[in-house]
């Protein structure tokens, strides 16, 4: 990705001057539809948050170490998902800055495989769960 | 706490100066909906854990982390309420975030 380039993006997190130091503000609206854009993703993470607290809650037909494992997973998904947010934030408004197209994320696609799997693998602990009884 | 941002002027002519930050806005409430939602979830699971001092902890610190966003987005939709509102800080936007990472580690902590 065209970012390894560039100076990590974590470093703006905490350094809010030396974003706005670069290129120009944009028009306030392209910086408002990317603040939405960033509260959707962090609605994402509460999303997973939430599965994976159902998970451990409603899973009880299943071990408790795939229960357990399932919910991990999906709560670290909701954490990664609001780290990612941040990131894609900062790299928008940085490339609005510059005037540059907005960076290419293969995150969607990765979340959306992710969510593909889990499904699938959750579905065959519980069907595998029941028949193993 | 935070520095008054320098003071900037958009080179669009304002129009439709209610949609947008309206819109901001409305996402905002949307994601603290969201997050109560979750909060009210997670101390469901610590009742659930009755007894167990790690669920009481975790459900505590999950309505701290609650708090601190709708303290952090109340800030926001504040500040966007204005017909050409400033760009979010990006400690804003750690801030959120923050919450939510703090929310899926209690309830690691509940689950494990």
């Amino acid at each position: 990705m065209a970012d390894q380039q560039r100076p990590s993006t974590f470093r703006l997190w905490f350094a809010p001057e030396r974003l706005r130091s670069e290129g120009s503000t944009p028009d306030y609206r392209f910086s408002l539809a990317n603040e939405r854009t960033f509260l959707a993703w962090i609605r994402t993470a509460l999303a997973l948050v939430a599965g994976g607290l159902a998970a451990d809650q409603f899973l009880t037909d299943l071990d408790r170490p795939i229960r357990t494992a399932i919910a991990v997973l999906l709560l670290a998904g909701g954490a990664l998902c609001a780290v990612r947010a941040v990131n894609h934030w900062i790299r928008c408004e940085r490339a609005m800055r510059r005037g540059e197209d907005l960076p290419p994320s293969r995150f969607p696609a990765t979340l959306a495989v992710a969510t593909v799997v889990a499904a699938v693998l959750i579905l065959g602990a519980v069907v595998l769960g029941g028949a193993g009884r | 706490m935070t520095v008054p941002p320098p003071p900037t002027e958009p080179d669009a002519p304002v129009r439709d100066p209610g949609a947008q930050p309206e819109r901001t806005r409305l996402a905002w409430r949307r994601t603290t909906l969201s997050f109560a939602i979750v909060a009210v979830l997670a101390v469901r699971l610590a009742l659930h854990q009755e007894g167990s001092a790690a669920a009481a902890v975790g459900a505590a610190l999950g309505l701290l982390a609650l708090v601190a966003f709708l303290a952090v987005a109340q800030r926001r939709i504040r500040a966007v309420d204005r017909p050409a509102p400033e760009v979010q800080d990006v400690r804003v936007a750690v801030g959120a975030a923050a919450c939510v990472a703090a929310l899926a580690l209690f309830g690691a902590v509940m689950v494990l």
